[in-house]
């Protein structure tokens, strides 16, 4: 294989502390506490390797990237190698003056997300009392700051029918971006699924919503569609293709293809500090095992998507086919495709019986190991 | 707060500009131009490059579209309607402001 070409875009997880619980967490199940975070030196040092490698853009995310108290240093170490810098957080807590320090210190875009249009949901699904007010007013502090705002909408069951609102709440703040993002069952969501997963109606009023809004608002809009793979006919082309153009960095400075990679047990990921970031993302064996399309089975191998999509989701194919290198079951093509509309009608039967499958395993540092007992 | 904003459609007397977080810059790495918005790299052609770099907030589309056909030795005319098509749709990608 040739050498692969420069990475575009870096997912740093700060920490994977987090004041919110939200059940569809992204984080491992088993989260890393304080103790295993980089210190200030590493990651500078890391973001200077990265810009060296080509690195364009690089978002700070967690858990809660803010609990970093030396985030204003992060994004000032970014912004002086010209690296565009994208804060994802869930905007509960920042202190008084911060949201003004990180745009002095060079921040770009500011992404906050809001787990309901409603108070009541965003308090229930975060799991904690008071947070929609509170991202209120960090839109306001954020818009009152010169930061362009996305607004990010994680959905699921209990807040589909929201859709409209979130457009109508992304409006109202000032927002210039908007993403209605249908949450992956991987990691967390996996072990919430049948409390989380739509049915197949709320989902195609979801899509119809969106297309009309996405019309009617151009110019004044943008509205990111992520689409739900449980409904989806083809896989989306995840991470642009695995180690293709972006990698992410976990809270100890594990270098990963995406941020669930760890759940594909054949490999094994290197650490920055072990190795530099350059030697992991051209010789990493677990970046080389599914990159480009030489590692692909049919019906993969031999379609015409396959450097459309590279495949789908590998975690994916593992969660559902149980082998890594599977096409994504998400694509009409997979021999497995017919277990996602199970897992859809396993769900709803879950939730109209009040099965206690479909209670969140709520999002916590020490849960994830009990959660995971439970339900394998 | 309610904020009511409007598709800002292109004429000949838009004054376009980049928003603050939408930029141009050179990649020694890749030897190409990018330009960095939200969530997303371009790496835009040459012709709309020279469109781009000429949104300085100052120039009008008429000026910039008689900027572009001397470098190009075309009529404004001939170019008019390309410069137009493409501010309308990055402004609708809310990349250009008008």
């Amino acid at each position: 294989m040739s050498a692969p070409l420069p990475p575009i875009g870096m997912l740093a997880e700060l920490t994977h502390r987090c004041p919110l619980q939200c059940p569809y967490c992204s984080n491992p199940v088993e989260l890393l506490k304080a103790n295993r975070e980089l210190d200030t030196e590493t990651w500078l040092y890391l973001f200077r390797q990265a810009a060296d490698l080509g690195v364009l853009q690089v978002h700070l995310s967690g858990g809660e990237p803010t609990l970093r108290r030396d985030l204003e240093q992060l994004i000032a170490g970014l912004a002086g190698r010209g690296v565009y810098t994208n804060l994802i957080t869930a905007g509960v807590g920042i202190a008084e003056g911060r949201i003004e320090a990180f745009a002095e210190a060079g921040l770009d875009h500011l992404q906050l997300s809001f787990q309901g249009a409603r108070a009541e949901t965003t308090d229930r699904i975060g799991h904690n009392r008071g947070a929609h007010e509170k991202k209120l007013e960090t839109a306001r502090r954020t818009v009152a700051a010169g930061l362009p705002l996305t607004i990010n909408a994680p959905i699921h069951r209990h807040n589909i029918e929201q859709v409209p609102e979130f457009i109508k709440l992304a409006l109202s703040l000032g927002a210039e971006r908007l993403e209605i993002a249908n949450i992956q069952y991987g990691g967390w969501a996996l072990l919430n699924r049948d409390a989380l997963m739509p049915d197949r109606e709320a989902v195609m009023r979801q899509a119809e919503i969106v297309e009309a809004a996405s019309a009617k608002l151009a110019g004044v809009l943008n509205i990111d569609f992520v689409t739900p793979d449980y409904f989806a006919i083809y896989p989306k082309p995840c991470m642009g293709g695995w180690a293709r153009d972006a990698f992410m960095v976990a809270p100890d400075g594990t270098v990963l293809p995406c941020h669930a990679a760890h759940t594909i047990p054949s490999l094994t990921f290197e650490r920055f500090g072990e190795k530099s970031l350059g030697e992991i993302w051209e010789d990493s064996p677990a970046f080389n095992a599914f990159r480009g399309t030489d590692w692909m089975q049919e019906p993969c191998r031999s379609c015409e998507r396959c450097e459309i999509d590279w495949g789908g989701c590998r975690c994916q194919a593992m969660a559902i086919a149980g082998d890594a290198a599977a096409t994504d079951p998400a694509c009409i093509k997979s021999p497995h495709h017919a277990r996602m509309a199970a897992f859809v009608a396993e769900a709803q039967a879950a939730a109209a019986a009040h099965d206690a499958s479909a209670d969140f395993h709520y999002r916590r540092i020490t849960a994830g190991h009990e959660a995971a007992k439970v339900k394998a | 707060m309610m904020i009511e904003r409007q598709r800002a459609i292109v004429s000949g007397q838009s004054v376009p500009r980049l928003p603050r977080h939408v930029r141009i810059q050179f990649d020694p790495v890749r030897q190409a131009h990018a330009v960095l918005s939200p969530e997303k790299v371009f790496w835009p052609n040459e012709a709309s490059l020279d469109i781009l770099k000429l949104c300085d907030g100052r120039r009008t589309v008429d000026e910039i579209t008689e900027d572009l056909a001397r470098d190009y030795d075309a009529s404004p005319q001939e170019m008019a309607g390309d410069v137009a098509a493409f501010l309308q749709e990055w402004a609708d990608k809310l990349l250009v402001r008008l």
